[in-house]
């Protein structure tokens, strides 16, 4: 195979002349500039990429993207990008889903497609709200949340993301955040190239609704004690002065968090994102409090399982090789198999 | 000895047993023989929703019906002349459908004390005079099939199972039917057991021997070939039709057909087959839901292939948002409605016509699709094909309305020559169509099929973004814009207004008929059969038969009004008969049935002699 052409494409050819319409200062747009800042590194000619969205502010974005769109409709989109992938595995299908479209009324889809390891990069952005509704609490939003349609006080337990796609197998699972650019396009260009279904989440601030809800990741003061930097190969440890690791306590079933002045340093867990069994990038997905601390980010799972469209693909081949005459012919032989009789 | 053959124009004949007997199987079987000898045919299975219901009782009682004749013949019979009962259930669930003097075949190995009192039977009704009326052989049919078997190496089990293959080899003998179809079938259906193609054979040839030699059946029968059109035939079930018909969209159409499926009752075949096909480039996937099945599909016809979804009433209910979303989108989509009666569960194997409502306008906002219906088995095949010709010429949903009827009946296939069927390949979009020649406008329509160009992900320079919000005309950027609104409305409408349909065709050989009989989808058989038979009492009936439900014939109105009465007969409430009264204001005469059986010919033609002698 010849080396591929540099189409020298830059982020201004993925802005479409659609004006955008999320609410000022909203984190959508952070993600958007990240990806129509990543998207020329695919080097994939434009019409060869795919933006499919459900319904939610998130699932405005392929409006935005001057590449082919479906804008489609709530909690949908995976099922919709299964059939198109799976017919034309020479496009790059991205997802754009929030946390009430995939997590909630699209719930079935998601953990399907993840299943099957479809060929599509889905981005979950998770701002724990409805947002375009107004301000209901979401499947991600926390126990107690107050909001118009909860105003005592949700009563129901969030979904955690991630566990729920590790629950799936989803065989590349990853998290970042909106306002962190430099990490979330390295998280876009791992997820783009793992072959199969790519689930990433990324924590998105809606100032309108649940602004904030992320703060301790974000802020100054916060964020280096709170967030653990998955480096795949490297040992897990983090805080300002990386004064705290991951380790895996003898006995009990996950991970935990130690002071590393009081670790030995061979009980520090090395950061493996392809461990085959998802219990290691579960036990990752559970180590957050409440308040956020222990938040790991970066890839926790990425491991090789062939994709269903290219188990697909490989039946479609296989059955087409044994076809040797025109179509039309060989139609004419599956009319007339079985038991036929001829009146003359 | 040799016994007297008698000569039959026609005979209806029903095998009922056990849902674990095979009756399906035997009664497939003798109909693929008796088209292999070239009587017309038409058959009616019926069955139980349970698997396996608890043997011996009136609800596990499943049976299948086969009417065949040397003449056309539309439906599978009213009554039968024979019955087949392999059990005490099979006769008791069967006898009050049987006219008196009708053959009784029964299994007297299954009458025990035990098997009568299940079903109810305070005494042994081939002892006492409850069935003088009738013809009654009675045979030992499970003994005679062991002790058949005696020198065979099989279980007690697999030889009892074996005597569905006496019956049908003693119905066979009866009926002078060609049995090598038979014997092929058995060699292939167990060909990784070849114990049980001997044991299987052997019973067949046991049950025509016994016909031979037994002094209780004087007389056999014989059924000429009918005059039906020359060429190849074979005989086929609708949703085998509907299968082949898809595979055909896809040769014609050169593209990837891809079925996106969730398995329900009763068209769950119709996944099976295409499944077989991917030698034709016909992609099959079984979903986690209807939803997903219908969205998967949809997503393949964005990307540039024939999508389809199969389903039954409960899942079109499920899929009706994404239908909505495919009219926003004006892209192709077929979705197949086997339809079976309702509403929720309701009768899963029995038939029913009560989703015409739900198919015209079971969708939020207004969202028009074409509808159509086949007729019969065979013409699932065509049906099939014009759905995925509408869907692909004007971009658009279409519902395909089979039902449980014509889905597992049969009938002899003409086989069309491939040559002859419609070309359906397509013009997707290549290059920029606006005036400036370099902007993509996504909802600029074609003036005369009102469709908008297909331009498929991958084609450069085409780069749109389409979705289920408000697209302004011609751009289709978002628009919120009332008077494009009430346009795009309008024009989505017209869309499928404006597909041309075939004028609709009077059937009045008499020429003078006051009255007309509307019909749509699988009631034309039972509906010809009793307007023949009117007709061959000397009175004049006109038939019309609507396969185009959306958009109608355009000369629908003017046949309306010019019959002074019209009658509609359905199996629902009266779907079309509503919408006819309103449409047309004509005030039609709905006549509804809704047993989960398709109508009689019987009580159809004594309905439409009543309404004869009042015009």
């Amino acid at each position: 195979m010849s080396e591929p052409v540099a189409l020298k494409l830059t982020a201004k050819d993925f802005k479409s002349t659609q004006e955008v319409r999320w609410c000022p200062g909203c984190g959508d747009y952070a993600i958007l500039a990240a990806v129509q800042g990543f998207m020329p590194e695919l080097n994939i000619p434009r019409e060869r990429i795919v933006f499919v969205s459900g319904i939610g502010c998130s699932s405005r974005f392929p409006y935005y993207m001057n590449t082919y769109g479906m804008h489609s409709i709530h909690g949908r989109a995976p099922a919709i990008a299964t059939g198109l992938s799976t017919t034309r595995p020479d496009l790059s299908i991205w997802v754009v889903t929030g946390d009430g479209d995939a997590l909630s009324i699209g719930g079935n889809h998601l953990i399907h497609a993840l299943r099957r390891n479809v060929n599509l990069k889905i981005l979950l952005f998770n701002n724990q709200i409805y947002g375009l509704t107004k301000g209901q609490y979401s499947p991600t939003s926390e126990v107690g949340k107050i909001t118009k349609s909860t105003p005592v006080g949700s009563a129901d337990a969030p979904f955690n993301p991630l566990s729920l796609a590790l629950g799936a197998e989803a065989t590349f699972v990853a998290r970042t955040i909106d306002s962190d650019r430099k990490h979330l396009q390295s998280v876009l260009r791992a997820a783009a190239e793992h072959e199969g279904s790519a689930f990433v989440e990324i924590y998105q601030n809606c100032n309108i609704f649940n602004d904030g809800a992320f703060e301790q990741l974000k802020g100054p003061a916060t964020r280096d004690d709170s967030l653990i930097r998955l480096e795949h190969n490297q040992p897990i440890t983090f805080g300002r002065d990386g004064q705290f690791c991951v380790v895996h306590p003898p006995g009990g079933f996950g991970l935990e968090v130690r002071e590393t002045a009081a670790t030995a340093a061979e009980e520090i867990v090395v950061h493996d994102a392809t461990i085959t069994d998802p219990a290691y990038a579960f036990a990752l997905s559970r180590l957050p409090d409440l308040d956020l601390r222990n938040t790991p980010i970066g890839v926790f799972r990425s491991v090789r399982r062939p994709s269903y469209d290219s188990v697909v693909q490989e039946q479609l081949d296989a059955a087409r090789a044994t076809v040797t005459e025109p179509r039309e012919q060989l139609f004419a032989g599956l009319l007339h198999s079985g038991d036929t009789w001829t009146i003359s | 000895m040799s016994k007297k053959i008698r000569q039959l124009d026609r005979v209806v004949i029903r095998f009922a047993g056990d849902s674990g007997d095979g009756m399906q199987l035997t009664g497939d079987r003798f109909t693929s023989e008796t088209a292999q000898l070239g009587n017309d045919i038409s058959t009616l299975p019926n069955f139980p929703a349970e698997i396996r219901a608890p043997a011996g009782t009136l609800p596990g009682v499943s049976s299948f019906q086969v009417h065949f004749a040397d003449y056309d013949i539309l439906t599978p019979g009213d009554s039968p002349n024979v019955l087949v009962a392999m059990n005490p259930a099979a006769l008791k669930a069967n006898l009050a459908d049987l006219p008196r003097g009708a053959d009784i075949i029964v299994n007297t190995d299954e009458f025990s004390r035990r098997n009568l009192a299940k079903v109810g039977y305070q005494a042994n009704p081939l002892e006492d005079d409850s069935l003088a009326g009738y013809t009654v052989h009675p045979v030992a049919l499970t003994s005679m099939t062991v002790g058949a078997l005696a020198d065979h190496e099989v279980s007690k089990k697999d030889a009892e199972r074996a005597k569905n293959m006496f019956a049908l080899g003693l119905l066979s003998w009866m009926y002078s039917r060609p049995y090598e179809s038979t014997l092929r079938f058995l060699e292939r259906k167990f060909a990784t057991r070849p114990e049980l193609v001997g044991a299987n054979v052997a019973a067949f040839k046991a049950g025509w021997n016994f016909g031979e030699t037994t002094e209780d059946f004087a007389v056999r029968y014989e059924v000429k070939p009918a005059k039906m059109p020359p060429g190849t035939y074979r005989n086929i079930t609708g949703n085998a039709a509907l299968s082949l018909g898809l595979v055909a969209a896809g040769v014609r159409s050169e593209l990837l057909v891809f079925l996106g499926a969730y398995p329900i009752t009763p068209a769950s075949d119709i996944l099976h087959e295409l499944s077989k096909h991917k030698r034709f480039g016909v992609l099959t996937m079984q979903a986690e839901d209807e939803i997903a099945a219908i969205g998967a599909a949809l997503g393949a016809s964005y990307g540039g292939a024939l999508g389809v979804t199969t389903t039954s009433g409960p899942g079109v209910a499920l899929k009706s948002e994404t239908i909505s979303l495919a009219v926003a989108l004006e892209l192709p989509l077929v979705i197949v409605d086997v339809q079976r009666a309702g509403p929720s569960t309701g009768m899963p194997t029995k038939t029913e016509q009560a989703d015409l409502n739900m198919a015209l306008f079971g969708r939020h906002g207004e969202a028009p699709v074409a509808v159509l219906a086949p007729k019969s088995p065979a013409d699932c095949f065509y049906a099939a094909l014009e759905a995925a010709r509408i869907a692909l010429t004007y971009r658009t949903p279409v519902l395909l309305l089979s039902d449980n009827y014509v889905a597992n009946g049969s009938e002899p296939w003409l086989l069309p020559d491939v040559e002859s069927l419609p070309d359906l390949r397509v013009d997707f979009a290549t290059r920029p169509n606006g005036e400036d020649g370099a902007t993509f406008l996504p909802y600029l329509r074609d003036p005369e099929t009102l469709a908008r160009p297909w331009a498929v992900p991958g084609t450069p320079g085409l780069e749109h973004r389409i979705g289920g919000l408000e697209k302004a005309d011609k751009t289709g950027d978002i628009s919120y814009d009332p008077a494009n609104h009430d346009f795009m409305v309008r024009t989505r409408a017209a869309r499928i207004e404006s597909i041309p349909v075939p004028d609709l065709e009077v059937e009045d050989p008499d020429g003078d008929a006051r009255v007309l009989v509307l019909g749509w989808g699988s009631t034309y058989g039972p509906i010809g059969a009793a307007c023949r038979g009117l007709r061959q009492r000397g009175l004049s009936v006109a038939q019309a038969h609507l396969r185009h439900l959306a958009p109608m014939p355009a000369n629908l109105g003017e046949i309306l009004r010019s019959y002074e009465r019209v009658v509609i007969p359905e199996m629902n409430l009266g779907q079309l008969a509503h919408v006819i009264r309103a449409r047309y204001l004509v005030d039609a005469i709905s006549y509804n049935q809704v047993h989960g059986l398709p109508f009689t010919a019987n009580e159809l033609e004594t309905t439409l002699e009543e309404v004869l002698k009042n015009v």
